[in-house]
């Protein structure tokens, strides 16, 4: 069984694009990625697509062949969709056919349009995420939701408004020397308090944008990557994915993410490592609560004690173990179904050195990327290493 | 589907509710869901029975939302929460309460109310 190795990778500028269809979005990451890896993309054999809200805006289904078509390609392409870990799951699928071995070059890519149909629409696109019939028709919306959980995070383990400030301050910061990211603008912990509120207690600077980009990478096998000379030297070493109940009412507890646990155990056992062996970690801060969640799951803290990760220092670029070093969902931006495909390139990238926050990571050896849909109901967890050979 | 169809089970347990006799599944091991349900998630128990839901239950979470969607635009700002009735908890709107004194832990009876902007049916939460 063969790890796959990550050949080449490239993202669009997350933002604001509302004339770009989500077909011109992912030809550019795409071709992008091809050109990074360096491959005869008559080599290219599958292609995997993670895509969320198509059908809403842009009255587009049945995208996997489109998007192959768009980048040039004649391969089985298959959309695969789990909300805001459609693209994480499309990477799992990409690493599982390049481990049994039914191809050697694998395309993995994710892209999403959103706001195109503006802030109220694409509130409402987000909100099928959650259970229609329990949850949306509640009134529960996708930063709702989340601060459903982050009130029940404060009341079982403590934490305030403010901690979730320094985890919005710190992703800023990281996002300054992203020319990728949508916003790129330092803020102080006094701006995040003051922010309008969403959905309390979260308030605007706890809440990811609305953002269309795309993301793309292309997986090879480590003797296909040797047989044509690749500078191909992070590996995917392993991949999970964990469920959970749709409704948040259903779950026996409001400030856990088993899903996201179950993700990591699998992830870790596979690539035979623990949390004390990761460098950094790119995570899915859809909103600031949900970063605590992510590295209390992924074993880097205790219940209750991530929410001071940021406050303390130790999740910036300049503690032990950085987190979210592109900006995250929070200032990088979320297009939705590239999510997990952009957060496997900028691992990539900080595993080679070729990421603007590299610098902050100089002599990392294993990165891990987690991608969560919905209220975390979908979430894969992938480490990815480098391989000195 | 044609308009005037419902949501089968669901539709019927919402009629439970607004006529005073609201209910839940409950497995063999007394995991709690709403319908439909065929087999407990948690246990695999397809022998599913009726039960009665409390008369009350407590606040596990709740939030005042200010940025809904277009199907809510007129009801905010409104109180979503989630409520522990026991073995099964259940979402809806908080009502008759100032969304500032909503808190954790507070006793809530359940209702069937209108949503403000659509006139469709919700459940709602009421003081008790
Ligand atoms: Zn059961």
């Amino acid at each position: 069984m063969s790890d796959p190795r990550i050949a080449g990778a490239g993202v669009t500028h997350f933002g604001k694009h509302p004339e770009r269809t989500g077909r011109d979005l992912f030809a550019e990451a795409g071709l992008k990625a091809l050109a990074s890896a360096g491959i005869d993309p008559d080599d290219a054999e599958a292609l995997y697509y993670g895509n969320f809200m198509g059908e809403l805006a842009e009255h587009q289904g049945h995208q996997g062949p489109l998007m192959a078509e768009a980048i040039g390609l004649d391969v089985p392409a298959t959309r695969v969709e789990a909300a805001c870990a459609s693209a994480g799951t499309a990477v799992r699928e990409a690493v599982k056919t390049i481990r049994n071995g039914e191809a050697e070059v694998v395309v993995v890519g994710g892209a999403e349009r959103m706001t195109n149909i503006g802030t109220a629409a694409a509130t409402d696109a987000l909100a099928i995420a959650a259970d229609d019939l329990y949850e949306v028709r509640a009134g529960m919306t996708f930063p709702g939701a989340y601060a459903l959980m982050a009130r029940s995070y404060f009341d079982q383990y403590g934490g305030s408004h403010e901690d979730l400030a320094h985890i919005a301050v710190k992703n800023h910061e990281h996002a300054l020397v992203n020319e990728h990211a949508q916003i790129q603008k330092e803020i102080t912990v006094e701006d995040a308090i003051e922010a309008p509120t969403i959905a309390d207690p979260l308030g605007l600077y706890d809440s990811c944008p609305i953002t269309d980009g795309a993301a793309a990478a292309v997986l090879t096998t480590e003797s296909y990557a040797e047989e044509h000379d690749l500078d191909a030297s992070v590996a995917i070493t392993g991949t999970g994915q964990g469920g959970d109940n749709l409704a948040l009412q259903d779950r026996p507890h409001l400030a856990q993410t088993p899903a996201a646990d179950k993700a990591a155990e699998e992830a870790y056992g596979d690539a035979g490592v623990g949390p004390d062996d990761v460098d950094f970690a790119e995570v899915h801060d859809c909103f600031t609560i949900a970063e605590v969640f992510a590295i209390e799951s992924l074993g880097f803290y205790e219940r209750g004690e991530g929410i001071a990760a940021a406050r303390n220092g130790e999740t910036t670029r300049d503690g032990n173990l950085p987190v979210n070093l592109s900006g995250g969902l929070k200032a990088k931006g979320h297009p939705v179904g590239a999510t997990g495909v952009a957060q496997l390139a900028t691992v990539a990238w900080l595993l080679d050195g070729s990421h603007p926050r590299a610098d902050a990571v100089p002599d990392s050896t294993v990165g891990v990327a987690h991608n969560a849909g919905g209220t975390v109901a979908s979430t894969t967890v992938h480490v990815m290493e480098v391989k000195n050979d | 589907m044609t308009e005037s169809a419902q949501d089968g089970e669901y539709d019927a347990w919402l009629d439970s509710i607004e006529s005073d006799e609201g209910y839940f599944l409950e497995c063999s091991n007394g995991h709690g869901w709403l319908p439909p349900r065929r087999v407990c998630p948690r246990c695999h128990d397809q022998d599913l029975s009726q039960i009665d839901l409390p008369e009350s239950g407590e606040i596990a979470s709740h939030t005042t939302i200010t940025v809904p969607t277009p199907q809510f635009e007129d009801d905010a700002p409104y109180v979503t929460a989630i409520v522990d009735f026991g073995p099964v908890s259940v979402t809806g709107l908080v009502r008759d309460v100032d969304p500032d004194d909503v808190a954790i832990g507070d006793v809530v009876g359940i209702d069937v109310g209108e949503r403000v902007t659509t006139g469709e049916r919700a459940v709602v939460f009421r003081p008790r």
